[in-house]
């Protein structure tokens, strides 16, 4: 497929919580950028030295004015520079490019009532999609989970457009979601979202399939930020050519670093577009990917390349 | 382009045929001398001038006929236009790509203004004017797919994205080639396929479908159906199929030139951006023997892929009755000599 | 020349016990209701919870099954005399239900066919509804020209019980309509019938 890609610059950038800056692009054109459907995300590429990063954000909005687009950033601990840079490099004027909006997050609006949940940055594209519900006038609640109040992004935005439909909760004061409670009391229809830290999303589903809701009534924004780990070489069965990975770099990354341009898309272990052939590796593949099935995993012959990362010294897949 | 709209009918007396414009442009479906299904998937793209593929949404010299037979066709059947509830934000979504192709591509029949969620639209050529609020379904006088598609050639079908699959969830659709949308609203891709013989295990619905949820904004694909059909009649409905089944037992060795077409979709596909979900047009275009025989490439190839074409195909697209008929009228055309590669005219 | 062989159909994999859910519901017909006997005997430890049977009894209480049921330790059976009330029972039962609720259809392709509508106006996916066919394998059939439905067509070729058309009845399924497709066939050639044969029994 192609890769579009839009021209845009850095109009706000702003702290909007503890380690979370909000980031307000335009096109550099001045034209309108695409409507979106809510839950979707766009790449941002940001050109860190002789490195293109190129970073899945959720459009936190609006709906409405396409004249701009926002995404929040949160600060990670162990980021291997996209957030890093955003926070400390990226200023206001600055002309980058990012993709259309990628869809693989949205309502399903069959449903009777939505129940969004979000943990801490995961509020962005519940956000929006609380907001398409609220335009559609069909009944939601909104349950936001933060650490602290002055770490949760657009709370105050949030408690005034919603008021009673959305539910705070702050674990530094011990004010935790009760998921346990709150499944069974849902009339039948209804679907439940989900977007936050990946121990929250897999307790939460994890209790949801407990208490028998079907897989269908249940979604997460599955976003593997890729993460680090320890370098490695991709041999390339077809071409011969070795590729080093480095520690902070995706094998998507080191690919194209070296002047490849294997298929992608959502470059979050989601969407399947990047799967890729294992020919042969030593060790051990870690799957870090929401794709595969258990058992193409334990197979070991494919592996998803913006995320998944080997444990070993070599791994040689077929390109 | 100062080109008239004719008054022709798709029904009754049948008075359809193509200006010589209109045969060159003709999509001629066939590359080669014989038909397979293959997932022929092309990007949408700008064609060559004048053609059938140089805009999105293409608008011809039998528009205005075309929609007083979708206007028949809709007063006497309404289960031809028909949303579910959940496809109300996609209605939004074709009714904006329809209006802004149309305005943007045929600005001396359409324009569209707005200010904000105020939008409004004119059609010269069916003389609708029209002022509404875009999200708001009272400011129009019925639904945003119906509203539009009442004013576009083709079929239209709308299909919500969920679970690994597309559900056709809402279309209007005047002009198919026997399939009902009253039947089929509600199902998923593989089902509302189930009755065509031999793809499925081809597996070209597994592969097309792959494709189909991974399609992008702003880069919609195309490829092209056929089938044909006896008299140049749109509406080939299973609903109303004791109208015109009888048709094709009508067909004689004298008649074949003015009765008998072929009928060309051109197939579109959009992502949609609100909803996420899927358009799929389907554009249907109809060329009569003799008009197409005046290809002589046409003609002769015609003749070759009727001859060749596997008998599941040939009942399945109910050429049953008259194949032998044409294929016998069509040898005249048929010199025996090489045709060039590819469906345009040489 | 219509085309029989065609692919569409739905399947119904058969009950299985759901130990997660808190409230089950049974909506069955005729030999259905054997299905959910069997159910309980085999894996009727595992279910907890709140449990409903909602069934469409035309023998009106004569059939063993009725006395069968009666003993499950269920909470509730709603006998109703045809298939139209029992569904307007079932719609009334689940309008009260909440998230964790199991919904299950054993019986004829019709029953089926009309409980999954049901859930699906309700907002549930419809395949959340676990189904097992059980008895006849008549079918509820839609006429494509005048929309009617002729209920229990055994054969491949039925007359539509308002137009009076010669209908094939295709493979061609509607969840949506919980019917199958039946199509004029002798529209090229009215009057030629092919070979009428019971196949649906």
């Amino acid at each position: 497929m192609t890769h579009v890609e839009i021209p845009v610059r850095v109009a706000r950038i702003e702290m909007v919580a503890d380690r979370i800056k909000s980031v307000r692009l335009m096109r550099t054109d001045g034209l309108p950028l695409p409507a979106f459907s809510a839950g979707s995300h766009v790449l941002v590429h940001l050109r860190a030295g002789s490195r293109t990063i190129k970073n899945p954000y959720s459009l936190a909005g609006p709906l409405h004015d396409t004249s701009w687009y926002e995404i929040a950033v949160l600060k990670a601990e162990n980021s291997r520079g996209g957030s890093r840079f955003v926070h400390e490099q990226l200023h206001e004027g600055a002309q980058i490019t990012i993709s259309p909006p990628v869809s693989l997050f949205s309502l399903d609006l069959r449903a009777r009532k939505h129940l969004l949940i979000a943990g801490g940055i995961g509020i962005t594209p519940i956000m929006s999609m609380a907001a398409q519900l609220s335009e559609l006038g069909a009944p939601f609640e909104l349950h936001y989970c933060t650490r602290t109040h002055a770490s949760g992004a657009y709370l105050d935005a949030l408690k005034e457009a919603y008021g009673s439909r959305l539910h705070h909760y702050e674990s530094a004061r011990a004010r935790r979601i009760d998921i346990e409670r709150l499944l069974p009391q849902q009339p039948l229809g209804t679907h439940l979202y989900i977007c936050g830290p990946q121990a929250m999303i897999e307790d939460v589903m994890r209790q949801a399939r407990d208490a028998g809701w079907p897989t269908q009534h249940l979604h997460a924004e599955h976003f593997a930020a890729p993460s680090g780990g320890h370098p490695f070489d991709v041999k390339l069965l077809k071409s011969g050519r070795t590729i080093h990975v480095k520690e902070d770099e995706s094998i998507l990354q080191s690919l194209e670093d070296a002047g490849l341009t294997p298929p992608y898309l959502c470059r979050g272990g989601a969407c399947g577009q990047c799967e890729t052939s294992v020919a042969s590796c030593d060790g051990s593949i870690l799957h870090f990917d929401h794709y595969l099935s258990d058992e193409e995993k334990q197979a070991g012959n494919k592996i998803m390349i913006c995320v998944s990362r080997l444990k070993g010294s070599r791994i040689t897949l077929d390109l | 382009m100062n080109r008239e709209f004719k008054k022709e009918t798709f029904r009754d007396d049948y008075t359809f045929f193509n200006s010589p414009h209109s045969i060159r442009r003709f999509p001629f479906p066939f590359w080669e001398d014989k038909y397979m299904y293959s997932v022929n998937i092309e990007p949408h793209t700008k064609g060559p001038a004048g053609s059938v593929y140089e805009f999105p949404i293409d608008i011809n010299e039998h528009y205005v006929a075309e929609m007083e037979d979708r206007a028949i066709v809709l007063k006497e059947d309404p289960l031809r236009c028909q949303a579910l509830p959940h496809m109300m934000l996609a209605q939004w979504d074709f009714l904006e790509l329809l209006m802004t192709s149309m305005a943007r591509d045929y600005p001396q029949w359409f324009s569209l203004t707005a200010e904000g969620s105020r939008w409004h639209w004119i059609n010269r050529p069916l003389g609708i004017d029209q002022k509404f609020t875009f999200g708001d379904v009272g400011t129009l006088p019925c639904e945003p797919m119906e509203f539009i598609g009442r004013q576009c050639q083709g079929d239209f079908s709308l299909q919500d994205q969920r679970d690994g699959q597309l559900w056709m969830d809402a279309g209007i659709v005047t002009t198919q080639a026997d399939w009902s949308l009253d039947f089929d609203v509600g199902m998923n891709f593989m089902e509302w396929h189930g009755p065509v013989p031999l793809a499925h295990d081809m597996r070209v619905f597994d592969r097309a479908l792959k494709f189909l949820l991974n399609l992008q904004i702003g880069q919609p694909a195309r490829r092209l159906n056929w089938t044909m059909t006896v008299n140049p009649r749109l509406d080939t409905s299973p609903e109303n199929y004791t109208k015109w089944g009888a048709d094709r037992a009508t067909v004689t060795p004298e008649n074949v030139g003015d009765k008998v077409h072929l009928r060309v979709e051109l197939q579109a596909l959009w992502r949609l951006p609100r909803s996420n979900a899927v358009l799929f047009s389907i554009r249907g275009y109809l060329i009569k023997m003799s008009e197409l025989v005046t290809v002589p490439k046409w003609g002769r190839r015609m003749h070759r892929v009727l001859k060749s074409l596997p008998q599941e195909l040939v009942d399945y697209k109910g050429i049953t009755r008259y194949r032998d008929t044409t294929i016998e009228w069509l040898s005249k055309y048929d010199d025996g000599l090489p045709t060039s590669p590819g469906g345009a005219p040489d | 020349m219509l085309v029989a062989g065609i692919k569409s159909r739905p399947l119904y994999p058969g009950f299985a016990p759901d130990r997660h859910c808190r409230e089950h519901v049974f909506a069955i017909d005729g030999e259905g209701a054997q299905a959910v006997l069997d159910l309980f005997a085999a894996h009727g430890a595992q279910l907890s919870g709140r449990m409903t049977i909602v069934f469409a009894d035309a023998a009106a209480g004569k059939s063993e099954y009725a006395a069968r049921l009666d003993q499950l330790p269920v909470d509730v059976v709603h006998r109703m005399p045809t298939l139209g009330t029992a569904m307007q029972r079932l719609r009334a039962v689940l309008k009260a239900s909440r998230m964790g609720t199991r919904i299950y259809a054993a019986g004829s392709e019709t029953l089926i066919g009309l409980t999954v509508q049901i859930a699906q106006e309700l907002g549930m996916d419809p395949q959340s509804v676990m189904t097992e066919h059980r008895g006849t394998l008549a079918r509820r059939v839609q006429c494509v020209h005048c929309k009617g439905f002729t209920d229990n067509a055994r054969t491949n070729i039925i007359q539509c019980a308002h137009c009076h058309a010669n209908l094939l009845v295709r493979d061609h399924y509607s969840r949506r309509l919980a019917a199958f497709q039946g199509v004029c066939v002798d529209a090229e050639a009215p009057g030629e019938l092919p070979e009428i044969v019971e196949i649906f029994k």
